[in-house]
């Protein structure tokens, strides 16, 4: 054996030639899912293996990476994977959106318009959006190719008949140019809008099903909805505790065991930044200011991450 | 009968089978069956269990390549072609658009996981439907036609009854308004008076809506109730075929004779 022990981001070159032919073929299909040989990485499946492969292959020594779960970039996860890319590839990470040239993602897009020359890459569990609904690959393999699309909108009709409304709140299928029908990874459907047009390339990448895909710079996205229930995204309808936004996607976090809770930004990034910068609102909203009624209630609420919060700003550097 | 309706539109076969053959290797599915299905005919395909009834059901709606012979089918443009040239997307779009296909076991002809308008509505949405009062309102409207209460459409047809899953795939298979039915002992499984009512039902749906149907059944009631010409196969190939009540009553093949003389008497 004369292979290098170390090799920049982990994998050999060998793979991440492989991993990039998969990715310029999902570039230049929209939404396609296409299969690559998934390797096994140095974490259990369901942890981003699928995203770890895709930013591993494309990252460069110049690239400065942030990793956000569940928008927050101070999670186990999110802590986890910015040390392995230290680790293995000595780059420069940030939590800023602004700064960083690569974004990997779990469940959410960061609240900052993304810009050209940014890349987000989105872990995901399960690629392909109609698998619940057809369970054989083969199936759903050949649905793809002949555009038979029916079978989403039953899963809307379902939504609709059962709860009065479209109640799918995450993973919300969309429709990438016209063409093929893309499951966006579990984020909320808050998120949707913002991938179309979007000027940052997006790539998604999921592990264990050994699928990548992607949606191209200024995109077309459609999220599928009826012509008598058009889709609408989803927020709490609450204000951030910490810096007063109205307009991000908030986390509900319970403060105690007697039903006090708070709302907060699920993107920390953003929420930080507002904190910081002095032109905000004063308006600081307290815990516990939200009303006990249920009046915010969400009646199928996204799961929160859990984490503590306020958090004080990370020294990037700390783990490098 | 309609005479609005174009005369041409009758005379051309709908359907038309040439020297279908299927081997399974060496074993015999079925053998040198031709026949035509003119518009609004229906046509019994009977036979005891391994005759090769359901093999031919399978070439008849492209599911099965056959080993030789061809089926012809006349689409909506009027143009008769071998369904071995269509493409599968067009094979695939006549299979949920122009024709039914009313499966033995209603589990395999429904989505058992959705609920009763979603099922009907999955047609209509295959087909660019995206109006969901609309899809809605056709999918009751067929639900009353095959006698379904108003306050099932948002029941799972897991909580519905044999009789009730049999006539909702009916309705599943008759939404996109086809011109051809193929049905696999439709009856098959539900006890007698269930069974009467769904064949008064389908009866009265082929003649309404002018359907051409073939029905696969080992039931010679079934046969008689529903079909106007009959087809007896026996190891894979067509023993006798004719008006259903001449086969019937005045059976000419021993074979026949024999199947016709094991019915019960009521």
């Amino acid at each position: 054996m004369n292979a290098p022990a170390y090799n920049f981001a982990y994998l050999d070159e060998q793979t991440k030639r492989m991993i990039r032919r998969a990715i310029l073929k999902a570039i230049a299909i929209p939404g396609y899912q296409v299969p690559f040989a998934s390797r096994e990485m140095p974490m259990p499946y369901g942890w981003g293996t699928g995203g770890v492969q895709v930013t591993a292959a494309i990252l460069g020594p110049d690239d400065i990476l942030k990793v956000i779960d569940q928008g927050s970039d101070d999670t186990t996860n999110a802590v986890s994977i910015r040390k392995f890319f230290v680790k293995t590839a000595g780059v420069r990470t940030t939590t800023s959106t602004a700064d960083a040239t690569v974004i990997q993602t779990r469940h959410r897009i960061p609240e900052m318009a993304l810009r050209e020359r940014q890349t987000l890459v989105f872990q995901v569990p399960i690629p392909e959006p109609l698998r619940f609904l057809e369970p054989r690959e083969t199936e759903t393999r050949r649905m793809h190719a002949l555009e038979e699309y029916g079978l989403m909108h039953v899963k809307l009709y379902e939504d609709i008949s059962r709860h009065g409304e479209i109640a799918t709140s995450y993973a919300y299928p969309v429709r990438v140019d016209g063409r093929y029908v893309m499951d966006p990874s579990p984020t909320p459907k808050f998120d949707n809008p913002k991938m179309n047009h979007c000027p940052a390339l997006q790539l998604f990448g999921a592990g264990r099903e050994k699928r990548i895909y992607a949606i191209p710079p200024y995109t077309k996205v459609k999220s599928l909805d009826f012509e008598d229930h058009p889709f609408e995204p989803y927020r709490f309808n609450g204000t951030c505790a910490l810096c007063g936004a109205t307009d991000s996607y908030l986390d509900e976090v319970i403060t105690d065991d007697r039903g006090s809770r708070m709302f907060v930004c699920s993107d920390t990034d953003h929420c930080e930044t507002r904190r910081s910068s002095p032109s905000r609102s004063s308006g600081r909203a307290g815990v516990g200011s939200v009303p006990r009624d249920g009046r915010a209630c969400d009646p199928h609420p996204i799961p929160t991450s859990l984490h503590q919060r306020p958090h004080s700003t990370l020294p990037e550097d700390r783990e490098g | 009968m309609g005479a609005v309706i174009a005369a041409t539109d009758d005379d051309a076969p709908l359907l038309r089978a040439d020297a279908l053959a299927k081997w399974y290797g060496r074993q015999l599915g079925c053998r040198d069956v031709s026949f035509e299905l003119y518009p609004g005919e229906v046509m019994a395909v009977v036979g005891e269990s391994g005759s090769g009834k359901t093999t031919l059901l399978q070439l008849l709606s492209a599911q099965l390549a056959p080993s030789e012979g061809r089926v012809s089918y006349r689409m909506r443009d009027g143009v008769m072609r071998d369904l071995a040239s269509l493409g599968e997307a067009e094979r695939r779009f006549l299979f949920r658009t122009d024709w039914g296909y009313v499966h033995q076991d209603p589990a395999l002809g429904l989505r058992m996981a959705v609920s009763a308008g979603a099922n009907v509505g999955e047609r209509l949405m295959a087909v660019g439907w995206r109006h969901y009062g609309r899809i809605r309102g056709a999918a009751q409207e067929w639900l009353d036609r095959v006698e379904i209460a108003r306050g099932r459409i948002d029941d799972a047809p897991t909580t519905y009854s044999g009789g009730m899953r049999q006539r909702l795939q009916i309705a599943r298979n008759l939404v996109t308004d086809p011109r051809l039915v193929f049905m696999d002992e439709p009856t098959g499984g539900l006890d007698v008076s269930v069974q009467a009512r769904l064949l008064d039902l389908i009866r009265g749906l082929v003649a309404e809506l002018r359907l051409a149907a073939v029905i696969v059944t080992h039931d010679l009631a079934v046969a008689r109730l529903l079909s106007h010409r009959i087809m007896v196969m026996k190891d894979g190939a067509v023993t006798e075929t004719g008006l259903t009540d001449q086969v019937l009553d005045d059976p000419r093949e021993p074979y026949t004779q024999l199947l016709v003389s094991s019915i019960l008497p009521a």
